[in-house]
């Protein structure tokens, strides 16, 4: 260690470590790409499906999706459908568009002869984003089902929105009140009556994110209020 | 920690060897009796699985880390040799965090920040200025090894008994049974929050002190 090193060595061998370091991690990174895109689909496939109740394996979700999804829509804050995939639109850009300008998909789905709408929401938890599906009954009305997920939540208190115990809490809540006044579904602290149909329960300790639920499903339901109107 | 000047071969499980192993695992465990690490032992440990994943994690960027570096201690200069250190150390989390979201998505999703957090792990900076700077692969290897274990040992244990008594469950699977919920058995909700991977920590180390005084700093 005792070795003096001048100048010119430090800055070369700093300048070969770092195209070193970057033509190792570019190359990993393009290599990997494909497979890490293929896993991302496949479980935003998972999620939607999940959301109409049916579970299955991530590696399975390509080959039964369009069993169950019939129709896929676009649409724009009138509820009148836009041309494109629905697939491919990504929510994370979407959100942060004004509503003139917003794409919202609409996936429709045919599940034991009953139609449901899954609706996709996106919103902010405590850490960072959380986004779902929700589906509805073809009253527009009754949630069939909902899955959650999240980036970053407390593990084991806010990532508990992602258990299916804790998204089984919204099945066949209502989102209109009884005068037909939008109200969506709230998420409350101190226990709640289960057969109320515009709250379900808050997970303890996660106040923050629980929170951050209630408004995604408020501000994401709302958007498509001209959609249900039409129908 | 002299290098090993000997011409003879030394056996690559000679008894100073697997001292390195044994040793951080044991009495020079980087958690309890360096108290390294502490934070990502908070982070995490609220369930054993991102414990364990966190742990193997770990020994692979340690791993591989102390072999590099221990291979380049000597044309690396004095004045950078933080700086070199840390790219290995980013890169190599890095390509563990690519692999991971290809190979191990569910994992991986689990994990999510916390990956990225290895960098900050003070052990791993510790190890590579400590002993890797300073002696030949092999045993720079099983000096990464032995103390990425001795680390992982203490988060698993740490995680095992947060989860146990603060959801019931291990692996995400319920372990207590029901019969005792129906009887008044309620998930300790402090085990949860980070207070209590502080306070599970530190009753590790008093044991661990109490079991051997040698430990017992005596100023």
């Amino acid at each position: 260690m005792a070795k003096k090193y001048s100048n010119r060595y430090i800055f070369v061998y700093a300048s070969i470590m770092v195209v070193v370091v970057a033509l190792v991690l570019s190359l990993l990174a393009t290599l990997l790409q494909p497979i890490q895109e293929r896993n991302i689909r496949l479980e935003k496939m998972q999620n939607i499906l999940a959301s109409i109740n049916i579970e299955v394996e991530r590696e399975e979700s390509a080959d039964v999706f369009y069993d169950y999804i019939v129709q896929t829509k676009i649409l724009d804050q009138e509820g009148e459908e836009m041309e494109g995939d629905a697939f491919e639109v990504d929510l994370e850009d979407e959100i942060r568009k004004d509503l003139e300008e917003r794409q919202m998909p609409l996936y429709i789905t045919e599940v034991e002869e009953d139609t449901l709408y899954v609706l996709p929401l996106r919103g902010a938890g405590l850490w960072g984003p959380i986004w779902g599906y929700v589906s509805l009954k073809s009253d527009f009305n009754t949630i069939a089902g909902a899955n959650f997920d999240h980036a970053s939540e407390t593990p084991g208190l806010g990532s508990q929105i992602a258990d299916e115990e804790f998204e089984s809490r919204f099945k066949g809540k209502k989102i209109y009140d009884q005068e037909g006044n939008y109200r969506a579904v709230d998420v409350v602290k101190n226990g709640v009556d289960p057969d109320d149909p515009h709250r379900v329960d808050a997970i303890t300790g996660a106040t923050m994110t629980c929170d951050g639920v209630a408004d995604m499903l408020y501000e994401g339901i709302r958007v498509y209020e001209p959609y249900f109107n039409k129908q | 920690m002299s290098e090993n000047t000997s011409n003879q071969k030394e056996p690559l499980f000679s008894y100073r060897n697997k001292k390195l192993i044994s040793n951080p695992i044991g009495k020079e465990n980087p958690i309890t009796i360096q108290v390294l690490g502490i934070c990502s032992v908070l982070a995490i440990t609220v369930q054993l699985r991102p414990s364990l994943v966190m742990a193997i994690s770990v020994v692979a960027v340690m791993g591989i880390s102390n072999v590099v570096i221990s291979l380049l201690r000597n044309t690396i200069p004095p004045r950078i040799r933080i700086i070199v250190q840390l790219t290995v150390i980013a890169s190599l989390v890095i390509i563990v965090d690519q692999v991971l979201k290809a190979a191990l998505y569910d994992v991986s999703r689990q994990l999510s920040i916390f990956v990225g957090l290895i960098i900050t792990n003070c052990i791993i900076m510790g190890r590579l200025e400590g002993f890797a700077l300073y002696n030949k692969p092999w045993p720079s290897f099983l000096d990464g090894i032995g103390n990425a274990s001795g680390y992982g040992a203490i988060l698993l244990a740490v995680g095992f008994i947060r989860e146990l008594f603060g959801s019931g469950t291990l692996m995400n699977q319920q372990v207590i049974p029901g019969f005792l919920y129906d009887i008044g058995y309620v998930n300790n909700g402090l085990f949860i929050l980070p207070p209590m991977a502080m306070i599970a920590v530190g009753v590790i180390i008093w044991v661990q002190r109490t079991r051997d005084p040698e430990l017992v700093d005596a100023s």
